[in-house]
């Protein structure tokens, strides 16, 4: 939940009071945060805010390691990190991000 | 990230100094007054479409928003935790400026992360100070021990919330005003989830787990075990009367981690506590 009020706050923060249509976010699948329970407490946390009735797009971004020892990159399904030749001198590439990528916002007339 | 305990109710987060002379003293800590602002984005209203704007004039009929609506696209690739990464950059900016060593405790409930602060203060009594500050959801039980043993404590019960954020760090420290050199530790929450992922601008992270919990706990609770610099496992006298396998415990916590420290001691009987004072004289 606190994450989520920190997306909320984020947004309202640079959006200047425009309503939002929809928020994009990146999450590494190694980032220890849950796209579902995201989801759960979007709407809770949006209520009352810019954010309200907007939608919710979250890219989950799979880990990625680079072996130190044998310089090749894998898959990582979890923080348990070794490489498929036995090395465990390894360290992640991608997969922790907890990014906010992008807002839309309500486009109101040119003035 | 926790759906039951509703964790991050700001309004429900208090501060209680239990040092009268800390109270005096006033407010000196970290004030911070960028108040999330730091990057100056200023996003103009004037419509003048600075860069990280672009227009979609695609009809977009968002859910929820009854009608096909034009919008506009802001792009941010801005972290989620950015504001409270910023604030604990500020806190440890704060206390490394005043040669202040700050040690962020986590583990469950039931540790010993309390009985060890207890342990720890007296043994270093007369030497260095120690402040505490100790996070609860409620009562002020910690920090009133705390304060028993001989140091200073700040108590902050975060009502729902299940973490120390840099925010509820920043306005105890604030409040706690420690000492130029003193020794900072930060007792977090009893949870082994949530607190991995909130920096609070200490310099080193501590887990402590005990062997009545079980020797399986860092894979099962992989985040915190990885943000560790050092594992304490706590409660050695009790070995023969369980099945915790000490092998299994550090094999596990390197293979998420292995350059990580561990330390077993028994606080209780004061089993290998040097080992813990030589790591803390160290930072």
């Amino acid at each position: 939940m606190a994450i989520t009020q920190s997306v909320v706050d984020m947004v309202v923060d640079r959006t200047a009071g425009r309503r939002v249509a929809s928020v994009q976010l990146q999450v590494g699948k190694l980032a220890g945060v849950v796209a579902d329970a995201m989801r759960f407490c979007f709407e809770l946390a949006t209520s009352g805010t810019v954010l309200e009735g907007a939608r919710l797009e979250i890219e989950e971004t799979p880990g990625r390691a680079a072996c130190r020892a044998c310089r090749d990159e894998f898959d990582v399904a979890d923080l348990v990190l070794l490489c498929p030749c036995g090395s465990a001198d390894v360290r992640i590439v991608a997969g922790r991000e907890l990014l906010v990528t992008s807002v839309q916002m309500v486009e109101e007339p040119c003035a | 990230m926790c759906l039951t305990c509703g964790c991050g109710d700001e309004e429900n987060i208090r501060v209680t100094t239990l040092d009268p002379r800390a109270a005096e003293d006033g407010p000196s800590g970290p004030a911070d007054h960028g108040h999330g602002h730091a990057h100056g984005h200023g996003h103009g209203h004037g419509h003048d479409h600075p860069d990280g704007h672009t227009h979609d004039h695609d009809a977009v009929g968002p859910d929820g928003l009854g009608e096909a609506a034009h919008t506009e696209t802001l792009v941010l690739s801005e972290r989620i935790l950015a504001k409270n990464d910023r604030l604990a950059e500020h806190n440890r900016n704060w206390l490394r400026e005043r040669n202040i060593p700050a040690v962020n405790l986590m583990s469950s409930p039931g540790s010993g992360k309390t009985s060890l602060l207890e342990r720890t203060i007296a043994e270093l009594t007369g030497t260095r100070e120690v402040c505490v500050i100790e996070g609860d959801q409620e009562t002020l039980f910690d920090a009133e021990r705390i304060r028993t043993a001989g140091a200073r404590a700040v108590q902050v019960n975060t009502g729902a919330g299940c973490h120390l954020d840099a925010p509820m760090v920043r306005d105890a420290i604030g409040a706690l005003a420690p000492s130029e050199g003193s020794l900072l530790f930060i007792e977090n929450v009893g949870n082994l989830v949530c607190p991995a992922l909130f920096d609070v601008g200490e310099q080193v992270k501590v887990v402590v787990i005990s062997v009545t919990e079980g020797d399986d706990k860092p894979l099962k609770y992989p985040h915190m075990f990885t943000a560790a610099d050092l594992v304490v496992v706590n409660k050695t006298d009790l070995l023969p009367y369980v099945d915790f396998d000490i092998a299994k415990l550090h094999q596990q916590a390197r293979s998420l981690k292995p350059d990580v420290e561990i330390i077993a001691l028994s606080v209780r009987h004061g089993d290998n506590l040097d080992a813990w004072y030589a790591w803390l004289h160290a930072l």
